[in-house]
């Protein structure tokens, strides 16, 4: 009680020092939050590329059926796949006429349609792999029936290598960006505590005890977090819509990650504030 | 109530500011504690408030002994002993009467009783005029008396004071003499740190405990109190 009635005191009287160390706190995890909504725009647009990840299976015009079976029922219980799509030759012709009307005229003069019927391989997501692919094009090319299996393997590779990087930049730039905005948040709790240091001297000097003196500096810690934090996400949120409407289109951060992002912005200022006011306790 | 006993304080490289001193002040009773600039008065004081520990001896006060205290249980003596500093030590930018409301605030006293208690001390230092002035905007008297006001308002058994008429004049001087000596006639022991010989002077009956350079040069009370006069030549 006396701790809230005395951080708001404080708050009010030196409104300026918790406005700029919010500001502060604010524009380290603005970094973050663009660093976010970046990585989270590259993320599912990998996501999107990689869906069109599958394999293939052309069929000689002589395949038996109970084989075709066999063979799709074999796919269908691979650990990689999740399904299995099979287009005859009317429908791979009738594919080939809507995609290409120029060639109408061609399509319709056809006596034989030379268009092999196939099967259509969708992978499960994390198994739209270079080895993945290859493991399911391997079951297939054992069967005679199968004329080609084509699954690009050269992109998908190259997909992969950059989804790896992506990942790695990501975990590794995100733990940077984290850290600076860390010890930004250390340091503007720091400056604010060293604007008071004269009084929690005299606190303990007039008997009050190292909690009691910690507390409304804990919830001033805390407070100044969370109004930077949701002072960056307004600030992310504001560039977002800017690049979305101005640039290019964007997909707005998961709410889950704005309210971790805010979080522990008040999580760092509370413990920030924990260290740096244990430093002023152990003074007389 | 206030006992040193060999109390030896060196500081590094300034030397010992205080060199095997020992005196006691009994519960109620009151001593100035005088020397010249320099002789130890604020570190004796300073020892006492267990804001620094002796290098050798140990110091007592309200029960709590150096060589048992530790700075982590600190606040307990200093809700027991009133201390006013050289420096006031008040906090800018709040009123006189937030500045004495706080010490008792800290010990966690119901909101209605501090303002109540902080207040009335104000008015007995004769500052209820300027309860709500920030302390930053009163004079040097005005921010002593209210220094004075929180050093007192955790009814302490004791008061350590060091100087506190040091920035008042002649009245005001008198007016917070009278006030400690009120106090210590309802059983306050009062140990006050002075080099101000006419205030000595003008209150005959009070002991005086003379610093020389860190040693304890003279003790009216040991030397009797006929002789008290001799000390301060
Ligand atoms: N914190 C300190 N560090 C080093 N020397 C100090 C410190 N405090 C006091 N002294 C020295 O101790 C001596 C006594 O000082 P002090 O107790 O303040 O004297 P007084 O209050 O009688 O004027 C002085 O020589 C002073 O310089
Ligand atoms: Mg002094």
């Amino acid at each position: 009680m006396y701790a809230i009635r005395e951080a708001v005191a404080a708050i009010r009287r030196a409104p300026v020092l918790l406005v700029l160390s919010a500001a502060m706190v604010a524009l380290a995890l603005y970094v973050v939050g663009l660093f976010a909504v970046a990585t989270y725009n590259l993320h599912e647009a990998l996501g999107r590329i990689e869906e069109r990840v599958e394999v293939v299976i052309y069929l000689r015009d002589d395949a038996r059926d109970e084989e075709l079976r066999l063979l799709e029922e074999d796919l269908a219980g691979m650990d990689e796949v999740l399904r299995v799509r099979h287009f005859t030759k009317d429908d791979a012709l009738a594919r080939a006429r809507a995609d290409l009307p120029e060639f109408e005229d061609l399509f319709r003069d056809l006596d034989v349609n030379p268009l092999p019927a196939s099967l259509e391989v969708e992978l499960v997501p994390g198994f739209r792999t270079p080895e993945g692919v290859a493991r399911v094009a391997g079951r297939a090319s054992i069967y005679p029936s199968v004329e080609d299996v084509r699954y690009g393997d050269e992109w998908v590779d190259r997909l992969y290598l950059l989804r790896r990087i992506g990942g790695i930049a990501t975990a590794v730039l995100g733990a940077a960006f984290g850290a600076v905005a860390a010890l930004i948040i250390a340091t503007a709790v720091r400056i604010a505590l060293f604007a008071r240091r004269e009084e929690i001297l005299i606190m303990r000097l007039v008997g009050a005890t190292n909690g009691f003196i910690r507390r409304p500096f804990l919830l001033e810690g805390a407070l100044t977090g969370l109004i930077g934090g949701l002072l960056s996400a307004a600030l992310t949120y504001a560039s977002f819509h800017a690049v979305s409407t101005l640039i290019f289109r964007l997909e707005w951060i998961p709410i889950e990650w704005v309210v971790t992002g805010v979080v522990s912005g008040g999580l760092f200022g509370l413990v920030a504030s924990a260290f740096a006011i244990q430093k002023y306790l152990r003074e007389i | 109530m206030i006992k040193l006993s060999h109390v030896t304080k060196e500081y590094p490289r300034r030397g010992k500011a205080l060199d095997d001193v020992s005196f006691e002040v009994a519960k109620g009773e009151f001593a100035f504690l005088t020397g010249h600039s320099g002789s130890g008065k604020s570190t004796t004081l300073r020892l006492l408030h267990m804001a620094d520990w002796p290098t050798e001896g140990e110091v007592r006060i309200c029960g709590f002994s150096s060589e048992l205290t530790s700075p982590r249980e600190v606040w307990k003596l200093r809700r027991r002993v009133g201390f006013i500093f050289q420096d006031f030590r008040l906090l800018p930018g709040r009123t006189a009467l937030q500045n004495v409301a706080f010490a008792l605030e800290v010990t966690g006293t119901p909101r209605r009783e501090v303002l109540e208690r902080a207040n009335r001390l104000l008015a007995q230092v004769g500052l209820a005029s300027k309860a709500g002035a920030l302390v930053n905007e009163l004079s040097g008297g005005e921010q002593q008396r209210v220094s004075t006001a929180r050093a007192l308002v955790n009814e302490p058994l004791a008061l350590l004071a060091d100087e506190p008429t040091g920035n008042l004049d002649e009245r005001a001087s008198r007016g917070i003499m009278e006030l400690f000596r009120d106090l210590n006639a309802r059983g306050m022991a009062v140990l006050m740190a002075t080099h101000d010989l006419e205030l000595i002077r003008a209150y005959p009956g009070i002991r005086v405990i003379e610093l020389n350079q860190g040693r304890l040069a003279f003790d009216s009370k040991a030397a009797g109190s006929g002789d008290r006069d001799r000390g301060e030549g």
